[in-house]
């Protein structure tokens, strides 16, 4: 578990990136902080690792303040993934995985293959182990991201906008093996991300943040959904735009979910014919997540009905 | 024309040869002259280049300085210095000394300055210490901006290093102001000749060698050789190495 409290982050040129900001992470979930820029998200998730130290307030995890650990041990045992991958361009895929362990001492062949193994966990063939990071797709790169951060095993992953710069159909994909991963390893992510529709897919627990760290609104996607908490936050996820606000239509005996717009977004299934996924248990809820876009996600979760 | 035969006649003379006169004595002193006067600048301008290059700071004083030794005359500091600790290789190592701090340095810490932000952001993040981060990051990655300026010191060094001649029995030098003292314009000639060609002969392998430390990593990422594209896209970096400022 992760506490914010009262935490605040200005910067020695006045900016007052967070400003009195208190949250609980809980272990083995996702959590989503998402916001414009200027809304201090990344700031608060460098705090966790103290890569940013706050100016007031403290941050612990499992009851331990992070300001009483050393900075480059804490670092170590927290995994982090940010955009643009950020591995070391000289240095190949499989040392890359291995940079971390290999620094606290594990024996290079060890090292070695875990990073391979690790390869096969974020779904990368292990015949780009030998490569350099400039001879992969981006989405290559990515994935090679993940599994430094997953190289130490750690309790806590931390993510930076992560799939912010690979096309569209790469993120979903990213997406979609981030969902998985979490669902068979458990670890507490806290996930930084502009995109409202990402956050939705992959949070358990969502923060909307203004400008300052200020807390618009904290739930799951689906109470965000049901109920956004002001005109800022029903703006921020799209309801005033009529994207979220699904009516059923009856077409040919099913009942097809239509947007504001009168477009198609999905076909309700389950809940009224019985047909559907209607194991309430969080693996079902995972894995049809996982084969649903976003838009489905929505309708699979995020209304009322 | 005469000159040029008569220069080329001298340089084949096998009498110029042996002896502590001889030509090749004098190319051995010249280039260890060198080596040592690189040497010292290296041990000065590296670790101030790497630090100013690391941290991000002082960057200003260090272009003003370096600027400002690269403005002293050679010649003249030459002079000053031996006035004031006498004839003997003394003078010509500081004065040469001075002559080579700028462009190594600003290799130094433009070679650090090159590396991604993002890279040494990411090394930090996953738990580098400040060391680690230089010697796994930023030395592996900046090497060939140091190298060129080191490259660029070195080509300054071995021509300037003639002037040592000018108070010490020493170098390549002592023809040219043997030469110029009894009017042998081919003794004169002769040793600029080889000068001349230690020089492009230490440019070459610093040229190889700099090819030879980019990690393999980024020089695979890089798209096929376009010379003129190359020189071009760094303009700002290449000028600053070889202006030393």
């Amino acid at each position: 578990m992760i506490e914010f409290r009262s935490v605040t982050k200005e910067f020695p040129d006045g900016t007052l990136a967070v400003d009195d900001f208190s949250l609980t992470i809980p272990s083995h979930r996702t959590t989503v902080l998402v916001g414009s820029s200027g809304s201090g998200k990344t700031t608060l998730l460098r705090m966790i690792n103290r890569m940013v130290d706050p100016t007031g307030g403290t941050i612990e995890i499992d009851g331990v303040s992070v300001a009483s650990l050393e900075p480059v041990k804490l670092r170590r045992s927290i995994g982090y993934v940010m955009q643009n991958s950020g591995l070391l361009p000289h240095r190949t895929v499989v040392d890359n995985v291995a940079t971390v362990p290999l620094l606290r001492g594990v024996r290079r062949k060890k090292a070695r293959a875990d990073a391979l193994d690790l390869l096969d966990t974020v779904g990368l063939d292990r015949a780009i182990a030998d490569r350099y990071p400039s001879q992969l797709s981006g989405g290559q790169q990515q994935r090679v991201g993940v599994a430094r951060g997953l190289a130490v095993d750690p309790n806590i992953l931390l993510m930076d906008e992560p799939f912010g710069a690979v096309d569209p159909i790469v993120r979903a994909e990213l997406q979609q093996e981030l969902i998985r991963l979490q669902h068979e390893l458990g670890k507490t992510v806290v996930f930084v991300t502009h995109d409202i529709d990402e956050a939705f897919l992959l949070g358990d627990q969502i923060a909307i943040l203004r400008e300052g760290g200020r807390i618009a609104q904290l739930g799951t996607p689906a109470e965000i959904l049901a109920h956004p908490a002001d005109d800022f936050v029903a703006s921020f996820i799209g309801a005033d735009r009529g994207k979220r606000a699904l009516h059923v239509e009856s077409q040919d005996g099913s009942d097809v979910l239509v947007d504001a717009d009168g477009r198609p977004a999905g076909v309700l299934v389950g809940r009224r014919s019985g047909t559907g996924p209607s194991d309430p248990s969080g693996s079902s809820d995972l894995s049809s997540r996982a084969r649903s876009d976003a838009a489905l996600d929505v309708t699979a979760e995020g209304l009322p009905l | 024309m005469n000159y040029f035969t008569d220069a080329v006649a001298w340089l084949l003379d096998p009498a110029h040869y042996p002896g502590p006169t001889g030509i090749p004595t004098r190319i051995g002193e010249q280039l260890l002259f060198t080596a040592v006067t690189l040497l010292l600048a290296s041990v000065i301008a590296i670790p101030i280049g790497f630090l100013i290059g690391h941290t991000g700071r002082d960057r200003g004083i260090a272009v003003a300085t370096s600027g400002g030794l690269r403005a002293i005359p050679t010649l003249g500091l030459l002079t000053l210095v031996a006035l004031w600790i006498g004839i003997g290789l003394g003078a010509p190592y500081v004065a040469l000394t001075v002559l080579a701090i700028p462009p190594i340095l600003a290799g130094a810490y433009t070679g650090f300055e090159a590396v991604n932000r993002a890279t040494i952001d990411a090394a930090r993040a996953v738990g580098m210490t400040e060391w680690q981060i230089v010697r796994h990051v930023e030395i592996p990655l900046g090497l060939p901006l140091l190298i060129g300026g080191i490259r660029s010191a070195t080509l300054q060094v071995v021509a300037t290093a003639t002037l040592a001649a000018y108070i010490a029995d020493f170098g390549l030098g002592r023809f040219l102001f043997a030469g110029l003292k009894t009017n042998d314009y081919a003794q004169m000639l002769g040793g600029s000749i080889l000068v001349i060609l230690l020089a492009l002969v230490l440019e070459g392998l610093f040229a190889g060698l700099q090819k030879l430390v980019v990690p393999r990593g980024v020089a695979v990422g890089r798209p096929p050789v376009d010379r003129k594209a190359s020189t071009r896209r760094r303009p700002g970096m290449e000028s600053a190495i070889t202006k030393g400022i």
